[in-house]
């Protein structure tokens, strides 16, 4: 293949590649999840229960909803229609502060009730419960984390769109920043049963 | 580089927008990309083996000699995290893979230019991280390259920032893959099939798979240790509910794959210079093409043998050792394919062919010996002694160690448009393979009669042994040191090396030396296979 022309479905390809290997990085999480559930099936169970299930679920609508914006401005892009693009992409930026604020109220609850990594609390208390609000803050962390990456992609994109230069005919980068957003959505529809909903 | 090298040398040395540092450390051609890696790991690989060479000295005699107990700990674990994360790893694929794959498919670059740029800088930056904790906090890491928990947890030295370099050599690792599958799958030129693609880029393309699929575990494995360390998660911590073995699973989920990262680019290399070299078309083309993905993907499940004594169930046990022994098929398949290539083929023993038969009798004593570790009734016996030290070397340095040289002295002499002397170049291989198997054949008998590994002291009647280990360490130093001289010296003032001496039917041999920036003036059309010498033109 000529070096000039741009190859749209390999860098898709690389991009799917790339969050394989995001997909494992969280999985070395889950298998720890597994391991130590087998083990504390109890603990975790009454771990689940002092998680807000409302933070929780209210999170899952805000994700899902800033996917739902981010999969229209890859079409929005494709018909051309910049401002919509735009539009939507700020969309999904919202909703991801919006994500952000909801995650720093619900650790900053837990952090007043004394539950959080090393506390006197989770030491006195039973191994499994302070396993499972480790794997909690480790999850959660690292989710949180790739939010606030996915954020600034987000925001360089809608940058690129402003200037011009991702438009209705090359677009490939918007493409892969929102596939990489759904990664972000997706490995939360994961956490949320595990941890919120556990029996 | 001296102004008369430059002068003599042309193509990609030459044509350049930038000028000075600049035209390399920002360059996206993949052949300056790769010459960085080179110079990189080659650095590192002296490095290492100084320390390798200090480790050796104070063995020579038992009690203290020329290090405290500390330091010598510290000598290991950065002995080996040099040698692992710092060479071996990124040796040949980052570095000859990034020289030679693109110009063996036919391709002007890789898929990603600005990404393979990007993956040499999370390189360097990650080196620099790794020494700077060599010499700030609490001092060199003394855990070992494996940062067992609960050790590395608990140690005073500086194992946090060490292992966040690690994570991000780690990033680089998998760029680097990620990067070389996609220009595979991509960019092949008109009648690249992929029965025609070189046995190199094959092995690269295994090795590229086992990257991506492999080293996530560790990045997640080793931020794992940093925030033990630094909050106190104890998700290791039996105290606080935590399991150390599954650290170790953790950890042998990639680190065993990455062994195959390491020895399946060697053994690609190896694939190339032997039918070169006995103007023979290589026997079984088809089967050491599918025995490096078997390798790739039987490796992937055999992490449990480093842990036969850690208390894991019998079953576990038995399920990984017959595992191991599936790994040996398709590594035997490689061998004696190697060796029928060999057969009534006309054999011209030069510098790369040497290394490359080598390789073949090192690896295979280091793959026989892994025999005796894969299964669980001897490998309790010589478990954590200098056994497995040698058993290591041996598939390490025999295998990759070995293959990176045979790709220097293939390969380079095109890149440079000089060449070695050959004396020398033989002399010094002479001598490395002699000290080779004095020092490490040896560990592996010291290992078999009871000597630990890692060990600072041991009991007096190791004693003899040793100092032959140890004298084997200064001839194999002084075969290296003539070695990497005569590559430094012949490359910038050697024979001039022009058109295709060795005879190679691949495709870097069909253009200009050195290549040129962008490797073909017109896109090639593949005719042919890339072992088919005869009626393909060759020079």
């Amino acid at each position: 293949m000529s070096h000039a022309e741009k190859d749209s479905f390999g860098a898709k390809l690389g991009m799917w590649l790339f969050l394989f290997t995001e997909m494992l990085l969280f999985g070395g999480v889950f298998i720890l999840y597994s391991v130590y559930l087998t083990r504390y099936p109890k603990e975790f169970g009454l771990g689940g229960h002092q998680l807000d299930l409302v933070f929780g679920a209210t999170n899952t609508v805000v994700l899902l909803t800033s996917s739902l914006f981010a999969a229209m401005s890859v079409t929005a892009i494709k018909r051309g229609a910049k401002q919509l693009t735009l539009g939507l992409l700020s969309g999904t930026i919202g909703c991801a502060l919006i994500f952000l604020f909801i995650k720093y109220l619900e650790w900053s609850a837990k952090f007043h009730h004394g539950i959080y990594p090393n506390s006197p609390k989770l030491i006195a208390g039973p191994p499994g419960e302070s396993i499972f609000f480790s794997l909690y803050y480790l999850t959660t962390g690292l989710h949180g984390i790739h939010v606030i990456i996915g954020g600034i992609l987000m925001t360089w994109t809608a940058v690129m769109v402003q200037k011009g230069m991702l438009n209705s005919a090359d677009n490939v980068t918007l493409e892969n920043v929102t596939l990489y957003w759904h990664l972000v959505d997706l490995v939360w529809i994961f956490i949320f049963p595990l941890y919120y909903l556990i029996l | 580089m001296s102004q008369d090298t430059a002068m003599a040398q042309g193509g990609f040395w030459r044509d350049t927008r930038r000028s000075g540092i600049g035209s390399w450390i920002f360059s996206t051609d993949h052949k300056r990309i790769g010459m960085m890696y080179l110079y990189c790991v080659l650095s590192f690989f002296l490095v290492g083996v100084v320390l390798g060479f200090l480790i050796r000295l104070e063995l020579i005699a038992p009690g203290p000699t020329i290090v405290t107990a500390q330091t010598y700990n510290a000598l290991f674990t950065v002995h080996g995290v040099v040698m692992i994360f710092l060479f071996i790893i990124p040796g040949i694929p980052a570095s000859f893979g990034n020289l030679v794959l693109p110009i063996q498919l036919g391709a002007r670059d890789v898929a990603f230019p600005r990404v393979n740029l990007l993956s040499w800088w999370l390189y360097a930056i990650g080196a620099v991280i790794v020494l700077v904790s060599l010499f700030t906090g609490g001092g060199a890491p003394d855990t070992g390259w494996t940062f067992y928990v609960p050790f590395s947890a608990r140690t005073s030295t500086n194992v946090s920032l060490a292992v966040f370099g690690v994570f991000v050599l780690g990033f680089s690792s998998i760029l680097t893959g990620i990067n070389f599958i996609t220009t595979i799958h991509r960019m092949r030129a008109p009648g690249m099939t992929w029965t025609r693609i070189p046995l190199f880029t094959w092995s690269l393309y295994a090795t590229a798979w086992v990257q991506v699929l492999a080293t996530p575990i560790i990045a997640i494995t080793l931020l794992l240790v940093v925030t033990e360390r630094i909050l106190g998660l104890g998700l290791f911590d039996p105290n606080r509910g935590g399991d150390p073995v599954m650290y170790q699973h953790m950890f042998w989920i990639y680190s065993h794959p990455a062994v195959y990262i390491m020895i399946l680019p060697g053994m690609g290399v190896i694939s190339d210079i032997i039918p070169v070299f006995s103007r023979k078309p290589i026997f079984g083309y088809k089967m050491i093409a599918f025995s490096s993905l078997a390798i790739a993907a039987a490796g992937s499940a055999v992490w449990g043998h480093h842990m036969y004594t850690s208390g894991m169930s019998d079953l576990g046990v038995l399920v990984f050792s017959f595992l191991t022994f599936i790994v040996a098929i398709p590594s035997a398949i490689k061998v004696f394919n190697w060796v029928s290539t060999m057969y009534k083929g006309s054999i011209s023993l030069e510098a790369p062919m040497l290394f490359a038969l080598s390789f073949i009798l090192l690896f295979s004593i280091g793959g026989l010996s892994g025999l005796i570790l894969g299964a669980a009734a001897t490998d309790i016996h010589v478990h954590d002694t200098h056994f497995v030290v040698g058993h290591f070397r041996y598939v390490m340095f025999g295998g990759t160690g070995f293959a990176f040289f045979a790709a220097a002295h293939y390969w380079l002499p095109k890149y440079y448009g000089r060449r070695y002397k050959e004396k020398p170049a033989i002399v010094g291989w002479i001598l490395m393979f002699v000290g080779f198997n004095v020092m490490y054949f040896t560990m592996q008998v010291l290992g078999m009669e009871g000597m630990p590994r890692r060990y600072y002291d041991y009991l007096p009647e190791f004693t003899r042994l040793n100092v032959v280990a140890t004298v084997g360490s200064w001839i194999l130093v002084a075969g290296i040191v003539i070695v990497v001289w005569n590559l430094w010296r012949g490359l910038f003032r050697g024979e001039p090396f022009t058109g295709n001496p060795w005879g190679g039917a691949t495709l870097e041999w069909s253009i200009a030396t050195p290549p040129p920036t962008e490797n073909f003036d017109e896109d090639p059309v593949v005719t042919h296979g890339p072992y088919e010498f005869k009626g393909a033109g060759i020079p």
